[in-house]
């Protein structure tokens, strides 16, 4: 995995309340067997019309963000099905934050073992928020220092976020969780053995 | 004696495989439950990264998210699904993993065919890369939806990394009215404490209405704790649970059934055990539950109406309020009962099994399906299929002019040829009706079989106490 790095963008305005996982990419986007390519589908039917033709006023055709790495969003991004193929739409199109006040709990997760830093903060900031990316064009997004930073009518801005130790330095050093876990597998035996002593019948069976 | 526990508190006790210094657990997964579209870029990790999988004989594959529901012999039409279904085939193939294929009469929603085969039981660890695997917590297992980098992970070690989570109890007692269905129950559920409601939580369902329920009403109800938010849903496991397991091809063999039943019987919460929250729902206030929006929380009874937009205070909920009513095509204040359906599907993880189908049947007997309204019946497996013809039930529907199909997810998610086109507007069993869940500009409304046969032959919604 790509190490997280300083994000420099201007930051794509959304504000709708739970987007679900439908919204951010659509069933018929689930059929590939790859991890990449599903960007320019991201937020399909928000962003093309029925005969494929970009809507012009959905934010993320309007010329402005077309390279934005931050998204803004409602609450409750990322509900509805679990569905990986939402953050690696999300990762391919080149967003690598999101700020929400909340968040479905299996997108959540998915966003870190994706790359995405997913911030949480307090619904009036994320207003706060919204409305500047409307003007602002200029926001810092700097995770070492848990620091959202933007420029507005010239005046440097910035808001703190809470982010899990665990989860922050995965991120930052791209580290890949199986391998961590792997390297506990002496650990993984041990279990399996007690367990089969404990419960034999869970090993008992295979089906064919 | 220590601390009293809850479920959940032993189940996750039971599984630790080991501790990390930031506060997560390795937890052992039990079994593995994986189908066609959440699983071949893991199985690609797998390769790329030149792993193997850990313990192939805990893994049950099959295709049921993308395949036909009809003409089966004819193969997969659509090329991007037959090659999923095919990749999934050869992973399993190369890995040694159990598959059930399109043809096998054991093949079905991965979340029906677990328990069907004896796959899932009480106090194991079960995931899937699919949001709906908290149907299985019907049985007291620990069951939830994953990515698909963390079905790499299980493919992988076998383990997941997991925080736990916190406690929820939602306490239904009473007498339930007649006519009203675990559906119904999980509706109310989901309307009280709302989509958000159960984030963060795994909720454990007690009280004696929930004891009562048959476990298929009990997978019904665990089936959309999602829904409420909820990582996982849980029910004590009790004589019902072991009854209905006994017997089953991956049922603990006789040499060891009675420690497991013991063991099984020693999961349920302790008396004085402490949950984060606790909700009480009196069961006589439940009648039978339709949805009239676009999320699962969009809840009204049948003898309701759609709600005024104008009645919301919060700025926020009255625009999506605005919103669900423009996409799904409705006016303020109109009767429930009053909506004309397009379409009806029974069917899905939430409601495809034996007892549904013969609820509909209970409905369908000796009437017929609107002749406006295109009706489907889609088993949730082969082996519910097998039982449904065995009882007879195939042919009360076909009379009534339902269309009887081959097992599948098939209109729940509309990633086959079975879906609404654009405006339709169709009674669905599934457990979704958020935009284009169907069918792009499909409208959903959400309720239990009994309500969708009803809806089916009035070619409205129907109040299925009323037949
Ligand atoms: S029936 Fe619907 S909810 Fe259930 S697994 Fe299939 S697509 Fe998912």
């Amino acid at each position: 995995m790509e190490k997280f790095k300083k994000i420099k963008s201007n930051a794509i305005p959304l504000p709708m309340v739970n987007i679900d996982t439908d919204m951010i990419i659509p069933k018929q986007f689930l059929k590939t067997i790859k991890r990449t390519g599903l960007g320019k589908s991201l937020f399909y039917e928000l962003r093309y019309d029925e005969n494929d033709k970009k809507i012009s006023n959905f934010v993320l055709n309007q010329d402005q963000y077309k390279d934005s790495q931050i998204l803004i969003t409602g609450k409750n991004f990322g509900c509805g099905s679990s569905r990986e193929h939402a953050p690696w739409s999300i990762a391919d199109y080149g967003i690598k934050c999101i700020v929400a006040s909340s968040y479905a709990d299996i997108f959540y997760n998915n966003c870190f073992k994706n790359g995405i830093l997913p911030i949480i903060l307090p619904e009036d900031q994320v207003q706060q928020l919204l409305q500047a990316a409307e003007e602002s064009l200029n926001f810092e997004v700097d995770l070492e220092n848990q620091k959202i930073s933007y420029i507005l009518n010239n005046e440097a801005k910035s808001l703190k976020f809470d982010i899990d130790p665990a989860k922050k330095a995965c991120l930052i050093e791209g580290i890949d969780d199986i391998g961590l876990t792997l390297n506990k597998v002496s650990h993984i035996s041990d279990f399996e053995n007690k367990q089969k002593s404990m419960n034999p019948w869970l090993y008992s069976r295979k089906l064919t | 004696m220590s601390n009293p526990k809850t479920l959940y508190d032993k189940i996750w006790n039971d599984h630790v495989v080991t501790n990390n210094d930031d506060g997560t657990s390795v937890i052992y997964i039990d079994r593995h439950l994986v189908h066609e579209v959440t699983s071949p870029q893991a199985f690609e990790g797998l390769k790329i990264a030149g792993r193997s999988v850990r313990q192939p004989q805990f893994t049950l594959a099959t295709a049921d998210h993308n395949i036909p529901t009809t003409d089966r012999d004819k193969g997969i039409a659509d090329p991007e699904s037959k090659l999923q279904v095919e990749t999934l085939e050869k992973n399993c193939a190369d890995h040694g993993i159990t598959y059930l294929s399109m043809n096998d009469n054991r093949q079905g929603i991965v979340h029906i065919i677990g328990p069907e085969q004896g796959f899932t039981q009480p106090g194991m660890t079960i995931v899937c890369g699919d949001s709906h695997t908290s149907t299985h917590g019907a049985f007291g297992a620990l069951a939830w939806g994953i990515g698909t980098s963390e079905v790499e992970h299980v493919l992988a070690t076998q383990t997941l990394i997991q925080t736990k989570a916190k406690n929820m109890r939602i306490d239904i007692q009473g007498d339930l009215p007649i006519g009203v269905t675990a559906k119904d129950i999980v509706l109310k559920i989901i309307q009280t404490i709302g989509t958000a409601g159960g984030t963060g939580y795994v909720i454990e369902y007690t009280g004696n209405v929930i004891k009562a329920l048959s476990m298929e009403g009990r997978m019904t109800v665990c089936n959309m704790s999602i829904e409420a938010g909820a990582r996982a849903g849980l029910i004590s496991p009790d004589e019902k649970t072991a009854e209905y397991i006994k017997g089953r091809p991956l049922a603990p063999s006789d040499d060891y059934y009675e420690k497991a039943v013991q063991y099984w019987m020693s999961l349920a919460s302790d008396k004085d055990a402490q949950y984060d929250k606790t909700i009480s729902i009196n069961a006589k206030d439940i009648i039978p539950q339709v949805t009239w929006g676009t999320s699962p929380e969009d809840v009204v009874s049948i003898d309701g109406s759609v709600p005024n937009p104008h009645d919301e205070n919060d700025t926020e909920k009255k625009k999506s309020m605005i919103r669900a009513l423009e996409y799904m095509g409705l006016e303020p204040n109109t009767q429930m009962k009053d909506i004309k359906v397009d379409k009806v599907f029974i069917g899905s993880c939430t409601n495809g099994r034996i007892e549904d189908l013969r609820a509909v049947s209970k409905i369908a007997n000796g009437k017929k399906v609107a002749g406006h309204v295109n009706a489907i019946i889609v088993p949730g497996s082969g082996l519910v299929k097998e039982q449904a013809e065995k009882e007879g039930l195939d042919k009360i529907f076909i009379e009534s002019g339902f269309e009887w199909r081959d097992p599948g997810c098939s209109m729940c998610l509309a990633m086959n040829a079975d879906k609404l086109q654009p405006q339709e507007r169709c009674a669905s069993t599934s457990n979704r009706n958020f935009e284009g869940r169907q069918g792009r500009g499909g409208r959903t409304h959400l309720m239990s079989p009994a309500m969708a046969a009803a809806a089916a032959i009035n070619g409205k919604l129907s109040d299925c106490r009323d037949f």
